[in-house]
């Protein structure tokens, strides 16, 4: 079932919880919403599940205005961060929970849990008590529970929040073949980018109470359409400058912006892997001491700084990496590939023009 | 070293626990089995636990309701004086139960609004039952409360919330929600609030009046009998409260050891 909100605002004494903020969870998907903590996400989550107020705005599940329906009538399901198991009863009676509340005959009640107990990978454990699960299980649990009394839409509070890492990763991989198999129009909250990333089909990016764009996870990386979703969605180096003669100054580096005005000052922000560092100092223009090394796991960052100060960071593969053979304190060389012009704070994206360009020229030899 | 220190322990343990009721039993059947049972099963001492039963049967019941209500109250409100209140409720603990009695003479006498409102209704509130409740009420109020809102506090909202959400109201989520999450507690505290019902003396010997077959408690008529060179009758019913209060506490344990061993056995099935 689709959900929508509108405007919706909710205020806590003088501060705004979450100011004006609208958007669409189509039919079937996976949506998730992604911010720092306190930027009002789990309280929009929690304003759907009606288990807060709006101060004002309109909220639809299914086309229908929910606004004056009490939480037990919204027929959703709500996975809580911390569970928020009943510990006095057993697994099977925790899923069976909302099937009693809703007086399911007791025959269609125990199939429905046996159904889900499969589903969720829990087969056996159905006479345990929650504090002798583990925490992957106890968040299957929960799961389950949401989705018994088969709730039109399934709400999740930073669902592998509470979760070891790697247990968080096989929780996600199941989460989406779960969505893929029952196709239940889910919300999640998360402040984990990566997970926002792998897990969503869409995402929508919250801070400070307002949304900052919502799209595909390609999109939000590829085009952030703010300041804040550059800064937050992956790594991005940014750094400021004034315009002049159509390029922005950053001490010695230039990237060219057609159609800005002189002095004005402009954010050019680049992905560490659009920065190319050399060993060797003739290779690029530009000229830096790499600083420190960091291992990664899959890659390598180095983190380089110019003359001017300015620290950059650059993400380099292995094998590139060991082509090199760097040491920290040399000096190095470097060049930026591909640059975007970012939109001001409080300015939309400008949208359908072209910020993003592969830069020739100047920095290039 | 060590076995001083558990020496000490033994020592202490003896002389002021073990000692004193063996002797006190001893004391009880020190003119036979027959003194004893005649003791404690004439008028006035049948009356006494009569009457001490109800009233601590009485107070139970209010303090589970009223009790429950504030430990709810407390953790779950913002209110003007919540901090008052809290800090309050421990006062009972602090005040001799001589001044709590005294207190409620003080509010119910004949010069008083509440004294003269209750005299012009015919309610005898003084030197009767209702003063008697209240009384022990005073002195056994915060054992529920404070079993109770530690254990709410822990408890948290989110699985109330949980229940909400799965379609359960108000009564379903307090009946099968916050309910069982308080049950040990309550049985603790209403453990607590029994053998302190039973066991208290001065604050109902002040607004009773000590009336024989009206007003006079178990307690009461131990201390009568043995201002009365009673010796016999105060320690056998002295000893057949302690009786009482020791099956309490031992049911009690046996209970607790029981649902501990269910959740255990359940889990490993």
């Amino acid at each position: 079932m689709k959900i929508e909100v509108r405007g919706l605002t909710k205020k806590f004494g003088s501060g705004t919880a979450v100011g004006d903020v609208s958007f669409v969870v189509h039919e079937g998907e996976l949506l998730g919403l992604l911010g720092p903590s306190g930027s009002g996400k789990t309280t929009v989550l929690r304003l759907i599940a009606g288990l807060e107020v709006p101060t004002a705005g309109d909220i639809f599940i299914d086309g229908k205005r929910v606004n004056d329906l009490t939480v037990q009538e919204r027929n959703i399901g709500f996975v809580f961060q911390h569970y928020a198991l009943f510990k006095h009863l057993t697994v099977f009676d925790n899923i069976a929970f909302g099937l009693k509340i809703k007086k399911w005959s007791r025959r269609d009640s125990e199939q429905r849990v046996q159904e889900l107990l499969g589903l969720m990978s829990l087969v056996g454990l159905g006479g345990r008590y929650p504090h002798q699960l583990s925490g992957g299980q106890r968040q299957r649990v929960a799961i389950a529970r949401a989705l018994a009394p088969r709730p039109a839409v399934l709400l999740m509070d930073e669902p592998f929040g509470a979760v070891d890492a790697k247990v968080r990763q096989e929780l996600r991989e199941w989460l989406i073949r779960l969505h893929t198999d029952l196709n239940v129009t889910s919300l999640f909250v998360t402040h984990d980018q990566e997970e926002a990333m792998e897990v969503s089909g869409r995402i929508i990016v919250f801070s400070k109470g307002k949304l900052e764009q919502a799209g595909s996870p390609a999109d939000v990386y590829e085009e952030p359409a703010t300041e804040f979703v550059a800064r937050f969605i992956g790594s991005m180096n940014i750094v400021e400058g004034v315009v002049q003669r159509e390029q922005v100054q950053v001490g010695s580096l230039e990237f060219p912006a057609p159609g800005f005005a002189d002095g004005q000052k402009l954010q050019v922000g680049f992905r560490p892997y659009y920065l190319k560092v050399a060993e060797d100092p003739t290779r690029y223009r530009q000229q830096a001491k790499l600083r420190h090394i960091y291992f990664l796991g899959v890659a390598y960052r180095l983190e380089i700084e110019t003359p001017d100060g300015l620290i950059l960071r650059s993400r380099m593969n292995k094998e590139e990496f060991r082509r090199c053979r760097f040491t920290v304190g040399q000096a190095v060389s470097f060049a930026v590939t591909h640059f975007r012009i970012l939109p001001q704070e409080g300015m939309a994206s400008p949208h359908g023009t072209e910020t993003s360009r592969p830069l020739t020229g100047p920095l290039t030899p | 070293m060590r076995r001083v220190l558990i020496g000490i322990v033994w020592f202490y343990f003896l002389v002021l626990l073990v000692g004193p009721i063996l002797y006190m039993a001893n004391q009880s059947f020190s003119q036979g089995i027959e003194a004893f049972w005649t003791e404690i099963s004439r008028p006035e001492a049948l009356h006494g636990f009569a009457l001490t039963a109800e009233i601590t049967g009485i107070v139970l019941v209010l303090n589970l309701f009223f009790g429950t209500m504030t430990a709810l109250v407390l953790v779950r409100q913002q209110f003007w004086g919540r901090g008052l209140v809290s800090g309050v409720i421990d006062l009972p603990f602090a005040v001799s139960p001589v001044i709590a009695g005294f207190m409620l003479i003080l509010l119910f006498g004949p010069d008083t609004l509440l004294g003269t409102f209750f005299g012009q209704a015919r309610v005898k509130v003084l030197f009767a039952l209702p003063a008697m409740i209240l009384a022990t009420l005073f002195v056994t109020f915060p054992f529920m409360v404070r079993e109770l809102t530690p254990l709410l506090q822990t408890l948290g909202t989110e699985e109330e919330e949980a229940a909400r959400t799965l379609g359960a109201g108000e009564w379903q989520v307090f009946l099968k929600v916050t309910l069982p999450a308080l049950r040990w507690g309550m049985v603790y505290g209403a453990t607590l609030t029994v053998a302190r019902a039973i066991g208290e003396f001065g604050a109902v010997l002040v607004v009773s009046g000590n009336i024989l077959l009206l007003t006079q408690t178990a307690t009461l008529h131990i201390y009568q009998s043995y201002v009365d060179f009673n010796y016999v009758a105060a320690n056998a019913v002295a000893l057949t409260l302690l009786a009482v209060s020791f099956a309490i506490l031992t049911i009690l344990e046996i209970a607790k050891a029981r649902a501990e061993t269910t959740v255990a056995e359940a889990g490993a099935q």
